[in-house]
């Protein structure tokens, strides 16, 4: 993503002190980063719980972690994991990507 | 003989000790964090630690139902039970991506709140409130049960009794602290509840397995150095059992049921409205992954107590020598030999968990599949959650954290529906669209009203339930996923998004789902029909009120009128009775836990096709999207000269 910013001009800020405009096309990349974040984390939500879990369990029971078939322990236990680590995954590269648009909230 | 306390029979004492120390605990925070404004009382005043609104979010989450049947449900149906583990917790992934930062981004108070003012309409706004009432009373009639049950079984007093005195405490800290009140409250209820499900489940671990951690346990090896999974699959084979690894249901049913639960619990108010009371967007996101790491804890221990307890109870149960005298209290199970039932075991058949009955006569327990042979004529799922303390061996007092445990779990789910339907009343149906000029003092006044009516309500369905209540987990979360998750998805993520599109979305989404577990669970009797134009006509009427100033809904008044008597004639008799469902003609071999994935997609396909072919929303409604999207209060999109819609 391009760091460049496009100053569109004309409206001068409004609302509160503190308060800043942003371009509508700052607005767009800032979104559209946000987008390409929860794709790549919702495919592999999906992977981990319905890929794993459910459509491919067969192939991968042919596996194992420690006494359990992998197929079975995605279901009941792996995909659980992996559903946490996405959560605080996107907590903290999201945060990185309002920070980079300046759109964060860390003032509130 | 049994030890006693105080005169009590040591378990009894426990739990009576447990469970009023925890009730004063409550009702002591309850005091503490009294709502003093209409902000208060609806959202906590804003300020809730992100962690700290991860455990009460916990708590509101796990039930009597997640506390005490989750490892029975999995120990009973094996693979199958993976659809709850998977489907409970992965709709927080959906939360924390999707919904709770733009919804705590919005900053309002309610899910009806977010449904009336993004889609500039009272009709959309009204039937987010009925949906909202809808799944409320469903899930909080189900609560109520199982305080009862926890009551009568453990305390000996009598499920009625039971049901008023739960009902009382959260009555009074939910009426007395708002949100303020049930947050801390649950906070204290998770600590409990999550100490009470793991140190047994850690004490039943190193007793089969020889580790601490159940989730290690669950992939661990029995003492002969077979896998303990491998070695109860084939023990229950033997036995003539289902496959624990492989499950019965078809691969199609486990997807969809999997999609309605996640996508469902996205889409619960109850759930939703936590994230509203931290102080921003960022902290929403955050709570939600502190939430899921608060009931992983539960989730993760609960398939390994599981395989403990199943495993367990075959081990030492199965042709086990039953004796009379040990069950007539005149002698222990430790001094009957090798090969002897259990202690534990008769102490459960006193609440009448277990039962046994010796049909061949030859003096020992046979624990089979087949109803002519198997001689465990009851065993009742809770039973692997509340005997684990005695089976690790684990003192009496110990069983007495379990019931109050379970009565937590319980409690705070309970307290939390309670917020949503007392904001509805007050806050959505009142303040919103039956009187507008109504006062924050008048507000708050309402709001705690609702609540004393809500609990009447829950009182009664919890002592006598509805036949509805046993379908508790498809109406819920299949309604939940075909109304609100659609809703609230496109509105954040489409700005094309209109009314239109929202209303036919929800109502049809929410119609096909509900006629096809009506239709599967319970059936179309002329009294099921009654119901459902009743509910339609009271629908009609608020409608008629609500919509009144901006034109003519006297049809709405006539339509009301006329449900109203079609709903005479259904409790009559005079309607017809259609026959129930059965599982052969579910739609594509979907069962009706599973159709609110279906009814998603339904109502995603109408929401969007009928927006397109509709007026854009209005530009204010569009700048609002833009906004919702940025985190931060300061930041603004500039539109130089007129934006283009989308």
């Amino acid at each position: 993503m391009a760091e460049t910013d496009h100053p569109t001009g004309g409206e001068p800020p409004k609302g509160p002190p503190g308060d800043h405009m942003i371009s509508e096309s700052k607005f767009k990349k800032y979104w559209r980063a946000n987008l390409n974040l929860m794709g790549v984390l919702l495919a592999i939500w999906f992977i981990v719980s319905y890929g794993f879990g459910i459509l491919f369990r067969d192939v991968l029971d042919n596996f194992s972690i420690g006494g359990a078939p992998l197929g079975f322990w995605f279901a009941q236990q792996g995909a659980i994991y992996v559903f946490v680590i996405l959560i605080f995954v996107y907590s903290a590269m999201m945060h990185r990507i309002e920070q980079k648009f300046d759109v964060d909230d860390d003032e509130g | 003989m049994e030890a006693t306390v105080l005169g009590l029979p040591s378990t009894l004492f426990w739990t009576a000790f447990f469970v009023i120390g925890t009730f004063g605990l409550y009702i002591g925070i309850a005091v503490w964090a009294r709502a003093a404004s209409t902000d208060d009382f609806y959202v906590a005043g804003h300020d809730v630690h992100p962690v700290f609104n991860g455990m009460a979010t916990a708590a509101d989450w796990m039930s009597a139902a997640s506390f005490l049947s989750m490892a029975g449900i999995v120990a009973f149906s094996g693979y199958d039970g993976s659809v709850y583990l998977m489907g409970w917790t992965g709709g927080y992934v959906l939360l924390a991506l999707l919904l709770a930062p733009y919804l705590r981004k919005f900053g309002k108070f309610t899910v009806p709140d977010f449904v009336g003012d993004r889609y500039y309409s009272q009709a959309a706004r009204i039937v987010a409130v009925i949906c909202a009432l809808f799944i409320s009373f469903t899930y909080i009639a189900g609560q109520m049960r199982g305080v009862g049950i926890a009551f009568s079984n453990f305390l000996g007093v009598d499920i009625t009794i039971g049901v008023i005195i739960g009902a009382i405490i959260v009555l009074f800290y939910a009426v007395l602290g708002g949100m303020k009140g049930i947050t801390y409250t649950q906070v204290a209820q998770y600590c409990v509840l999550i100490f009470a499900y793991t140190v047994p489940a850690i004490f039943l671990s190193l007793s089969i397995t020889g580790t601490p951690l159940p989730q290690l346990g669950f992939i661990g090896n029995t003492a002969d150095g077979t896998p303990l999974l491998v070695d109860l699959d084939r023990t229950l084979s033997e036995l003539g059992f289902a496959s624990y690894l492989d499950g019965q249901k078809s691969m199609i049913d486990v997807f969809a049921i999997t999609v309605a639960l996640m996508v469902g619990t996205a889409g619960l108010p109850h759930v939703i409205i936590r994230f509203f009371t931290v102080p921003k967007a960022s902290d929403a996101r955050k709570s939600a992954g502190w939430a899921l790491v608060f009931i992983a804890l539960l989730y993760t221990t609960a398939p390994a107590v599981a395989v403990f307890a199943r495993s367990n109870f075959i081990e030492t149960v199965n042709e086990s020598v039953y004796s009379e005298e040990v069950a007539r209290g005149d002698a222990r199970a430790s001094a009957m030999g090798e090969d002897a039932t259990p202690q534990w075991f008769y102490n459960w058949e006193n609440t009448g968990l277990l039962e046994f009955t010796d049909k061949n006569g030859d003096g020992r327990i046979q624990y089979r599949a087949d109803p002519e042979t198997n001689e465990m004529t009851r065993l009742d799922r809770d039973i692997f959650v509340l005997a684990n303390p005695e089976i690790g061996g684990l003192p009496g007092w110990v069983i007495g954290l379990v019931v109050a445990g379970g009565l937590a779990a319980a409690l705070s789910t309970a307290a939390g529906l309670l917020m949503v339907i007392s904001s509805a009343v007050s806050h959505d149906l009142c303040r919103k669209v039956l009187f507008k000029n109504m006062s924050d003092t008048q507000e708050l006044l309402v709001a705690r009203l609702a609540a004393v009516g809500a609990v009447l309500v829950a009182i009664y369905a919890g002592i006598n339930p509805p036949g509805f209540v046993a379908a508790v987990v498809a109406f819920a979360f299949g309604l939940a996923a075909a109304s609100f998750f659609p809703v609230i998805f496109l509105g954040i993520f489409w700005k094309r998004m209109n009314k239109e599109g929202a209303i036919a979305g929800m109502l049809i989404g929410l119609s096909i789902t509900a006629a096809y577990i009506v239709h599967f669970k319970i059936g179309f009797s002329s009294v099921v029909l009654g119901v459902v134009a009743l509910i339609i006509g009271i629908v009609l009427l608020i409608m008629h009120f609500g919509l009144k100033e901006q034109g003519d809904t006297r049809a709405m008044l006539i339509g009301s009128i006329v449900f109203g008597l079609i709903f005479l004639g259904g409790v009559f008799g005079v309607l017809p009775d259609f026959a129930i469902g059965t599982a052969n003609q579910w739609f594509l071999g979907v069962s009706p836990e599973g159709f609110g994935a279906i009814g998603m997609v339904i109502s995603f396909a109408v929401s969007i096709i009928v927006s397109l072919a509709t007026k854009a929303p209005p530009e204010d409604v569009q700048n609002m999207v833009e906004e919702i999207r940025l985190p931060s209060k300061a930041a603004h999109v500039s539109h130089p000269g007129a934006a283009p819609a989308e």
